[in-house]
């Protein structure tokens, strides 16, 4: 009898302090590490009920100032955190969508085509124009767009240029060029971040020209990742290859576009 | 092109997968050290390694591992790059779990915080550092590493948790104010040794004058930000320490609102009304408006001097944005310029638990090699940083180095000597913030606040005892402040702990039933001794 009680409370201890010991640690880290899961209240978030405006009366309207809009996603970046940055576009103009707020649930939503109204603040960061802080509904029953690239490439180096900030826009018969040297000093067509500093799953960045003049291109690893058909197409890239591109006409610091497709000729 | 903004999105991932990571994770057995480093066997290594979209540091980075695979042929070293601290911190939250971590890691403190929480996950290095064979300056090494005298102190410190080492430090940097010294100098203000809160607000407050087209005529462009800040973080953390405020302590009590707080938004909100101030998530890199003439004052990373003023040899703007100026390096605005207080920062080395001893202590061996005077003076001549052996900073090639300010704009560029000399120079003046698990978050939380304040003057929203009441709670609800460990003090009401947790119910039952069960046993014991 004492051998069995002694064994029964024995096995109950250890028990104890083993389910004290499986948890205790992880719950302790969840709590404390745990990230931001919503905007900020203090960032006012969509109103069903404001006016929505057109693309002129959005180009026009001040930096800082809240903006309603209606328009059709047209790819999806990234989305983390309830935060979805996307690009979106409608007949007159397009959209840059940066950290809107965003269910993963809805994000699985945002298929090209899809039209919501969203509700943010109209920002600029380094020159790209875009609607920050957001909040969106998808437009039930409504119709889809997918954009036509539009050809800019003969707008490039033009002030006009700008007017298509983040349009989906085309590029035709540009000639790739040296991004930059390798480490045994041989010309490449391409660079793992701008200066060559990444590896394979970075940005791409490769240089293309068109009537004498050069433009630095990227592809966008979260935008198109090292799976992607454009990421392996531009690693084949070769010095002299003549090209067709398809992408988002980003801004940074100037024309910045991230490609989404190259075709060689 | 700088990492972009859009890299945050890593480090973001990264805490939110911090929920997850550690559940599960299988235990390590506690690192023993090896007698004697097995040299009969094979071993390969993976570090995890952080440039800061430099290519110059990545190549110091594979060279460092050559020579170390050439004095230690049967350990290979493998790379993986990052070019931000966040998305390292996330792939190691995800790999701990699998048991994946790689060997060394770059690393800060804050996170080794988190990592924490895996059982023996991260190895603590006191017996390592002082071993007499392996350890720093130790007789079997095959190469002249730093003895533990040779280590800065204050530097090693902040690699402390708890009492013990976790980490070593690899380079160290500070912030810094790069001033657009022509343009102050037009305004007829001179600039003083260290810069003052007050001198710098009204300097920036003077340099708005416009002309009836909109173009300013300090600078004779549409745009001028006069003072803009990268890490708003730390803009924060700095100015709550230079006023002795609150900010937490090393059990996780966050102290962070506060009256000094208050008032430092207030500040904020003055001077982001006028257009005086922004920051870098608001406007873009403060080196981009610096050299475009469109800035008086950037304060950002020693480690981005090479990116800083006119002959900056790394640029994201086109050449002809460039604008000709004289460049000033300070160090970040005081309260007090008798008793200046700025941050200490820059990436530090862990090792990361594993089965095999001996696979530690190689681990061990190529961190210390990364304190050798070839890898710390090398890497930090890339950037504002300093070597954090005085071993390093010692050597007459550094001294030689340190010397030659402005003979060039690549190596001998002068802002970032400037830069590196100014953190020795105010080594004894740099601080660190407590360590605790979700210290990580506290230190987000004390940005975005700075970050709120400044979008909502933007957009004409009142910034009032309200908006500081709703910005509080929206603080401590977006980053979990109440909830992190012995973070009872946020705010004043008291805590509702909630339920018990299920584990915990379970062993108060378990240690309620041993009870009855003993004195169950007692009684019988006694009524069996009646019975006799």
């Amino acid at each position: 009898m004492k051998k069995m009680t002694s064994l029964l409370l024995a096995a109950m201890l250890v028990m104890g302090l083993a389910a004290c010991g499986t948890n205790g640690n992880a719950e302790t880290s969840a709590a404390a590490t745990e990230a931001p899961t919503e905007a900020p209240a203090t960032t006012e978030a969509a109103k069903n009920d404001a006016k929505v405006m057109s693309y002129a009366e959005y180009a026009a309207a001040d930096l800082d100032s809240e903006v309603t809009i209606e328009a059709y996603v047209q790819a999806k970046q990234s989305w983390w955190e309830n935060k979805a940055t996307v690009y979106a576009q409608d007949h007159d103009g397009a959209y840059f969508l940066y950290d809107m707020a965003c269910s993963e649930e809805d994000y699985a939503k945002l298929v090209p085509g899809t039209k919501i109204r969203v509700t943010g603040f109209k920002g600029e960061w380094a020159g790209e124009v875009e609607i920050m802080d957001a909040a969106f509904e998808i437009i039930e029953g409504a119709d889809s767009f997918i954009a036509e690239a539009q050809d800019v490439t003969a707008l490039l180096g033009t002030e006009e240029l700008i007017e298509h900030q983040n349009e989906f826009v085309s590029f035709k018969d540009m000639t790739v060029e040296s991004a930059g040297k390798d480490d045994a000093g041989n010309d490449v067509a391409f660079l793992y971040n701008y200066d060559g500093s990444g590896e394979d799953g970075s940005d791409l960045y490769f240089k293309v020209s068109v009537n004498g003049e050069t433009y630095t291109f990227l592809v966008e690893s979260y935008l198109c990742d090292k799976t992607s058909d454009v990421y392996n197409a531009v690693k084949n890239l070769k010095i002299g290859d003549v090209v067709d591109m398809e992408g988002f006409l980003y801004w940074y610091e100037g024309v910045n576009p991230h490609i989404t497709s190259v075709t060689v000729k | 092109m700088k990492i972009r903004r859009f890299t945050s999105f890593a480090a973001a991932v990264g805490i939110a997968l911090a929920l997850t990571g550690c559940h599960g994770t299988r235990e390590m057995n506690t690192f023993e050290i090896p007698q004697e480093f097995d040299t009969s066997r094979n071993y390969e290594i993976s570090f995890w390694a952080k440039n800061d979209t430099n290519k110059t540091q990545t190549e110091i980075y594979e060279r460092a591992i050559q020579d170390f695979e050439r004095l230690y042929p049967n350990i290979k070293v493998n790379l993986r790059l990052y070019t931000d601290y966040g998305k390292i911190y996330n792939d190691v939250i995800t790999n701990i779990s699998t048991q994946t971590t790689p060997n060394v890691c770059i690393t800060y403190p804050d996170h080794i915080a988190t990592y924490l929480t895996g059982e023996n996950t991260v190895i603590p290095l006191d017996r390592m550092i002082a071993h007499p064979s392996y350890g720093l300056g130790g007789s079997e090494l095959r190469f002249e590493g730093p003895t533990e005298e040779e280590m800065i102190p204050q530097f090693m410190q902040e690699c402390q948790i708890e009492g013990r080492t976790y980490a070593m430090p690899y380079m160290r940097s500070t912030e810094c104010c790069y001033i657009n010294k022509t343009l102050v100098e037009k305004l007829g203000y001179e600039i003083p040794e260290i810069l003052t809160w007050d001198y710098i607000w009204e300097v920036s407050e003077a340099a708005l004058e416009q002309d009836a087209n909109g173009i300013y005529t300090l600078n004779g462009q549409k745009v001028l930000i006069p003072f803009i800040y990268k890490s708003t973080d730390n803009m924060m953390i700095q100015m709550l320490r230079q006023k002795g405020a609150e900010y937490s302590d090393a059990f996780g009590k966050i102290g962070i609102f506060n009256d000094t707080a208050k008032e430092i938004l207030y500040t904020v909100a003055e001077h982001t009304k006028t257009g005086a101030f922004s920051t870098f998530k608001i406007s873009s890199y403060p080196a981009n408006f610096l050299n475009a003439g469109q800035c008086l004052f950037a304060v950002d990373s020693t480690a981005g001097a090479t990116w800083m003023g006119s002959y900056a040899p790394l640029s994201d703007i086109s050449a002809d944005k460039f604008v000709e100026f004289e460049t000033e390096v300070r160090p970040v605005p005081q309260f007090d310029p008798k008793n200046p207080k700025m941050i200490s920062q820059g990436p530090s080395v862990c090792i990361f638990n594993k089965q095999d001893p001996q696979e530690v202590l190689a681990s061990w061996l190529f961190t210390q090699y990364l304190l050798s005077n070839d890898v710390q003076i090398a890497y930090s001549q890339t950037e504002g940083y300093v070597p954090v052996t005085t071993k390093a900073q010692n050597d007459p090639s550094y001294k030689d180095y340190l010397s030659r300010s402005g003979e060039d704009n690549e190596l001998h560029y002068d802002v970032k000597l400037q830069a590196a000399k100014l953190l020795m120079d105010h080594t004894e003046d740099t601080f660190v913030t407590p360590v605790f698990n979700g210290s990580a978050s506290l230190r987000n939380a004390a940005g975005q606040m700075i970050e709120n304040v400044a979008k909502s003057v933007r957009r004409n929203q009142a910034v009032d005892e309200a908006y500081m009441k709703t910005l509080q709670e929206d603080i401590t609800s977006l980053y979990h402040l109440d909830q992190l460990e012995g973070a009872g003090n946020v705010g004043d009401a008291p805590r509702d702990l909630g339920p018990l947790p299920k584990t915990s119910v379970a062993l108060l039952s378990t240690l309620a039933a041993a009870w009855v069960l003993i004195l169950l046993y007692l009684l019988h014991e006694k009524w069996h001794k009646k019975g006799k």
